[in-house]
């Protein structure tokens, strides 16, 4: 558990960068700082290892004050993940990454060796290792960035948006991957960001702090979706507020509807949409009957592909999306192996999306939002 | 050209090379040593930074002549002691790096910086295992320059007295004599282009992720290649 006591943090300009914050940051779960520009979250996350120091009040982490062990031990003990990777452009991806261990005296062979099952871990071909940092990718960094912090194997893991200086589908991979690995190591995560749907992504909990450093809300995402502190964290989470806090509601209770299928070769019949499997079942995209040419069997040419697929646990928000992309207007549903199950329509969406708003307005959805948060679609 | 003269004259031409490479190589090695706490200095405490850089050029402005007079009273050492030279020339040496240390460190990312302090490093091995590694291609560049500078530098000392290749270029003023003035000549170019031959290769050994950054540069323009051929050059230039 990380405590911040009274923690503030004034510049000899005057500046307010953390005023009086206090907080406990759970063990073994991911807290998102997040904020717009100038609201010290960096600072705040900056102040936990202690390369910033506090102007005033104490930062505990497990009880024992982080000014208790020097600086550069502390440090060591804690996993930090920067921006633009920061991977020093002089040493090969192995030996990056076995930075910390090497630090701590661990044999540089024994280092490299746990560095490369290390970059597996992140999803990266240990060939890699023997590269320089200038030879990899945006993407490719980060995740050696995220092996380098994990090397030393720290409780505590600290990351100062990390995945906004990539790409939208590289970012997406990255924050996937990053549940995944949480997901088997639930290590203690402080994540910083600005972006709430990231927050919402991969947090569970959310430390939306106000600029001049005021935390304005500090609660599971599903929460701050649902009842907002106030008209800062209202205004912050956005409009889409009431859509995104779909994600949190599961579709289990949407009406699946029987959809007939056909296969590629089969010949449409009938005059609307017609779902097209493979022969175990699993969709491959939709065909317009009025549309195709009469007694023709159906090539994988004519498939219009369909959308977000409904899989088992997937959350209102998916099935509202399905329903949404589909161009029948009609959302697969699959079950646990990819295979046609029926059909779900928008309106009964709809009809699941205001019962629930309805039925819990303000209050955090029932099941863990640990677990929810982590939902996304199938 | 004389060239019966060279002939005779070759063991001495030979030794006088052999000094004038000494006293242009150890000034460096003793300068570049010294330049890196300063430079770091000057790198790590604004404050410093004016008075030393200042310092450094002034120490530069001073007439190398003048200075192999004054030292030996300094130093209380012969006139003709070669250390005079040595000493004189690391002055120089440390007059041209101090700054280029300092120029070098500042172009440490800081991002990279910034891990290295998380990471937990202590200030004196991040200087040495991250900040001077990552700074070597542009300090090697500086260490260039007062390589070569130096080679000439050292032929003054001929006027005091200390054997080298310029005492060949005195030789030659004195006896209205061109052979030995060319000799020199061209030990000296010779002796520089091969000492900056191997300082190149010595960053290139010392670097060898600067030429792996190139690679992935050749790999980054052959993206931009293809990307031309797919949308015309004007937009990638754009």
């Amino acid at each position: 558990m990380i405590t911040f006591d009274a923690v503030s943090k004034r510049y000899p300009d005057g500046t307010v960068a953390v005023n009086e914050l206090t907080m406990e940051i759970p063990s073994g779960s991911t807290t998102v700082l997040v904020g717009p520009s100038g609201c010290g979250k960096t600072t705040s996350l900056r102040m936990i290892n202690r390369m910033i120091d506090p102007s005033a009040g104490r930062i505990l982490i497990d009880g024992t004050d982080v000014t208790a062990v020097p600086a550069s031990r502390l440090r060591r003990g804690i996993g930090y993940v920067i921006q633009n990777a920061g991977l020093f452009p002089h040493r090969t991806v192995l030996d990056n990454v076995a930075t910390v261990p090497v630090l701590t005296g661990t044999p540089r062979a024994a280092a490299r060796r746990e560095a490369a099952a290390l970059l597996e871990r992140v999803g990266l071909d240990p060939a890699l290792g023997r590269r320089y940092p200038a030879q990899l990718s945006g993407g490719q960094q980060q995740r050696v960035g995220v092996a380098r912090a994990l090397a030393a194997d720290p409780p505590i893991l600290l990351m100062d948006e990390p995945f906004s200086a990539v790409d939208p589908v590289v970012r997406t991979e990255l924050q996937d991957e990053l549940l995944r690995l949480q997901a088997d190591l639930g290590k203690t995560i402080v994540f910083v960001t600005h972006d709430i749907d990231e927050a919402i992504k991969l947090g569970d909990r959310l430390a939306i702090l106000a600029v001049g450093g005021r935390l304005a809300q500090f609660a599971a995402p599903s929460q701050v979706l649902a009842a907002p502190a106030d008209d800062f964290v209202a205004g912050f989470v956005g409009r889409d507020r009431g859509y995104r806090a779909l994600s949190f509601t599961a579709g289990d209770g949407i009406a699946v509807r029987p959809e007939p299928t056909i296969r590629i070769g089969d010949v449409p019949t009938g005059a609307d949409w017609l779902l097209v499997t493979d022969d175990d079942g699993h969709p491959r995209g939709w065909v317009d009957a009025a549309a195709h040419p009469g007694g023709t069997p159906v090539a994988e040419a004519d498939l219009r592909l369909g959308g977000t697929l409904l899989g088992p646990g997937g959350s209102v928000r998916t099935a509202l999306d399905a329903a949404l992309s589909s161009p029948s207007g009609r959302g697969v549903a699959v079950d646990a192996d990819g295979r046609v199950t029926g059909s779900i329509r928008a309106a009964d969406v709809f009809a699941v999306a205001e019962r629930t708003a309805r039925d819990e307005p303000g209050e955090p959805p029932v099941p863990a939002p640990a677990v929810l948060s982590k939902d996304r679609p199938a | 050209m004389n060239w019966a003269w060279i002939d005779s004259q070759w063991p001495t031409i030979w030794q006088e090379f052999g000094q004038h490479v000494w006293l242009s190589v150890l000034p460096v090695l003793i300068g570049l040593l010294l330049s890196i706490p300063i430079g770091a200095l000057a790198h790590r405490y604004g404050w410093l930074r004016p008075p030393l850089v200042t310092l450094a050029g002034l120490t530069y402005t001073i007439p190398s002549l003048a200075l192999f007079v004054v030292l030996p009273g300094l130093l209380g050492t012969k006139i003709l002691d070669p250390i005079n030279v040595v000493v004189a020339l690391t002055l120089y040496t440390v007059a041209l790096l101090v700054r280029t240390v300092a120029d070098a460190l500042d172009t440490v990312p800081d991002d990279v910086r910034q891990a290295a302090l998380a990471m937990g490093y202590r200030p004196v091995r991040q200087l040495l295992a991250v900040d001077l590694p990552v700074a070597a291609p542009v300090i090697g560049a500086g260490v260039r320059v007062a390589t070569v500078s130096n080679v000439s530098l050292v032929a003054i000392a001929a006027l005091i007295g200390v054997p080298q290749l310029g005492s060949l270029f005195t030789q030659g003023f004195q006896e209205d004599f061109a052979t030995p003035i060319i000799v020199g000549i061209v030990g000296c170019l010779v002796l520089a282009l091969v000492l900056d031959l191997l300082i190149v290769l010595a960053i290139r050994l010392l670097t060898p992720w600067q030429r792996a950054g190139r690679i992935g540069r050749r790999g980054r323009s052959a993206a931009a290649a293809e990307l031309a051929e797919v949308v015309g050059p004007a937009e990638v230039i754009g």
